[in-house]
């Protein structure tokens, strides 16, 4: 146990030591949430749009109007003819186009029914869908208003109403949806960077040679390397919750022991997982690339962009091995929801099952003997 | 205190190439051990086997007759071992590092003090100066304190002076005789010749094979023949030149002479003929000097053999 103290000792006066590596350690994951939680957000504003109009008719133009004062749609101007529009889209000077027929406001009065048709640019699929409700959503409104208009003595309302209630995320906030998950990132990148940079730079350096001719046993030294990044990877969680709080607001709902107490025993996979990875490598640029990959796929099939619910099915039997997917759903739930231990026990028990595999692996894998 | 090494039959392969090849040698406690060789003689793969960093193919050792394969582990707490690349602790400070090691092996600098005073004392002014930071002479000394923190009883030096300057080299063999004397077990590996003569006893090694074992005097007695040093006025076709005579043994290039050998035994009449066809071959001011065997003589002569086999 002493030897582990001191391996302890001598980690830690090396990660004080490096200039470089301390503002990485406790600038950069402040800067990071700052930047992504504001920026990386679905909610579409300002989408530009130009119209067509074949009737020019009052009522034409009322539905043009509902379209300007809608905050998510700046309107871009008005097209004469088809091909104008479609050269608008191909442009790129505009993100939708509103036609309206010709008649819309003759048929509207006499058939009772006119069409309009809404053209999206949907290279950016899930913007597109979101532009096509809104648009959708103001016509609807749009409806309801001329009959209303029109037969004010028949509209009784409509028969179902839905009411949407947001919980957990009253506003719909983007931001509030966005922190607990990008907080759950940055701790792991630094954890499974540092912890498996810090491995196969003694081997590249060939300081290791040195360390294995000593009677450090195999998991004191692997401890030795985990426990520093442990303890910081907690504090820069501790950081980022700090700005969550104050910068964006986001209290911690639920309790914040047992965010910690998970996040402690998730640490322990992420910072194996790298461990494991030096292990395997000889120099720091085979570690990165490595680390690299699978962080990408973790951080893409985590849930914190496309929610895995929607995921084909074999991508979802790939999510059940992937640990950020469990912290990001467990850290949402503690901190926007309040969940208490029960709520998540499946996922808390899968990740301390995960973090003993993977210690053993890294253990089992760094070997004394060449 | 010290313990002898056994070594038995040793063999080691990396895929293709043969590191060590059968490998026979006993060394017995408190002797100071040369290894003696060019780059990828299979030095550095037999001192990994001795402190278990790899495992043999075939064969058996022991340190102090603690097997290097199952004993592993007490063999490394009575073993100091300097790799023959630095590998301490570049960020730490001298004293940094010296203290971690001694916490590694739970002893302490002041416990073992007596021990490596000479060399502390070189390096105690820089104690706080990164291992980094130091010139290549301290920093073997500095990884000599930290290979002898722990009081070993086998201490193995994989090339500690090669980089090294030539003072700080004739240092670093007196600190291995002083430490030789406290009752340490020392093998060391060097590609220069001139250190053997500084060692008990030597082995000559080349492509994983031993050459000789035996003492430097010994090594050099059993040279057959005599050498002359050779000058001439055209050294750079001297060699060649040679060659083609059909009574010289060896020759080769030694320092800014050429050495040639006579195993005839008539050394007069040798020199004469070399003289002649010499001068045939448009040399004058021919020098020939009769001269004492040393290691390296006995060692390109061994190899010669070695390689005709």
């Amino acid at each position: 146990m002493r030897t582990i103290l001191y391996i302890l000792q001598k980690e830690f006066i090396q990660i004080f030591r490096d200039k470089a590596i301390l503002p990485i350690i406790f600038v950069m994951p402040v800067f990071q949430l700052l930047i992504l939680s504001y920026a990386a957000t679905f909610e579409i504003k300002n989408t530009r749009f130009i119209t067509l109009d074949h009737d020019n008719s009052v009522q034409s133009k009322k539905l043009i109007a509902k379209f300007r004062g809608s905050s998510f749609f700046s309107f871009s101007g008005q097209a004469v003819n088809y091909a104008e529009a479609e050269q608008a889209l191909k442009n790129n000077l505009t993100d939708q186009v509103l036609i309206i027929e010709p008649d819309f406001e003759k048929k509207l009065k006499l058939e009772k029914t006119a069409s309009v048709q809404l053209i999206t640019n949907a290279i950016n699929g899930s913007a597109a869908s979101l532009m096509n409700a809104y648009a959708t959503s103001i016509v609807t409104d749009f409806n309801k208003e001329i009959i209303v208009e029109q037969m004010p003595q028949k509209f009784l309302g409509m028969p179902i109403q839905v009411k949407p209630v947001y919980w957990y995320n009253p506003e719909l906030d983007y931001i509030t949806f966005m922190v607990p998950g990008i907080l759950v990132l940055l701790v792991t990148i630094i954890a499974m960077f540092l912890s498996g940079m810090n491995l196969v730079k003694e081997k590249e350096v060939g300081t290791i040679e040195q360390i294995n001719v000593t009677p450090i046993k195999k998991y004191q030294f692997i401890a030795g390397k985990l426990i520093p990044f442990w303890v910081i990877a907690n504090i820069d969680l501790g950081i980022g919750l700090l700005v969550a709080r104050f910068v964006f607001q986001i209290p911690v709902e639920g309790n914040i022991f047992l965010l910690f107490s998970v996040a402690s025993v998730y640490l322990v996979v992420v910072l194996s997982f790298g461990l494991f990875i030096s292990t395997l490598t000889n120099t720091m640029q085979q570690s990165m690339f490595i680390s690299w990959f699978f962080l990408v796929i973790f951080i893409l099939m985590s849930g914190l962009f496309t929610p895995i619910e929607s995921m084909p099915d074999w991508a979802q039997f790939l999510v059940k091995f992937n640990p950020v997917a469990y912290f990001i759903k467990i850290n949402r739930m503690i901190m926007l929801k309040g969940s208490g231990f029960f709520d998540f026990q499946k996922e808390f028990w899968l990740l301390v099952l995960y973090a003993i595999a993977m210690f053993s692996f890294s253990t089992f894998r760094y070997r004394k003997t060449a | 205190m010290s313990v002898p090494v056994h070594i038995h039959n040793i063999s080691k392969s990396y895929e293709k190439v043969e590191a060590l090849k059968d490998i026979n040698l006993e060394i017995k406690a408190g002797e100071l051990f040369g290894f003696i060789g060019p780059d990828g003689a299979g030095k550095t793969s037999l001192f990994r086997i001795l402190t278990g960093l790899i495992l043999p193919r075939s064969g058996t050792a022991s340190v102090g007759g603690l097997d290097v394969v199952n004993d592993f582990k007490k063999i490394r707490q009575i073993t100091g071992y300097m790799p023959g690349r630095f590998s301490l602790y570049h960020d730490l400070t001298v004293a940094e590092n010296l203290d971690f090691y001694a916490s590694i092996f739970k002893t302490s600098l002041k416990e073992n003090y007596d021990l490596i005073k000479d060399i502390y004392i070189q390096i105690e002014p820089f104690r706080k100066r990164k291992a980094g930071d130091l010139s290549g002479g301290m920093k073997q000394k500095l990884a000599l304190s930290c290979a002898l923190i722990h009081r070993p009883e086998l201490l193995i030096l994989d090339e500690p002076t090669t980089g090294v300057d030539a003072v700080s080299r004739k240092e670093f063999w007196e600190l291995l005789n002083k430490m030789q004397q406290s009752g340490i077990t020392i093998l060391v590996s060097t590609p220069y010749m001139d250190e053997a003569a500084l060692c008990n006893r030597v082995a000559l090694m080349q492509n994983g094979k031993l050459l000789a074992t035996d003492t430097p005097k010994n090594i050099t007695k059993r040279y057959q023949g005599q050498i002359f040093a050779l000058h001439t006025n055209k050294m750079h076709s001297l060699v060649i030149d040679l060659e083609n005579t059909a009574a010289a043994a060896q020759v080769y290039r030694f320092g800014d002479s050429v050495h040639i050998t006579s195993t005839s035994g008539n050394d007069e009449s040798f020199r004469q003929i070399i003289t002649a066809s010499l001068e045939e071959k448009g040399h004058s001011a021919i020098q020939m000097i009769a001269q004492q065997a040393v290691i390296e003589d006995c060692f390109l002569a061994l190899m010669d053999k070695n390689q005709t086999l």
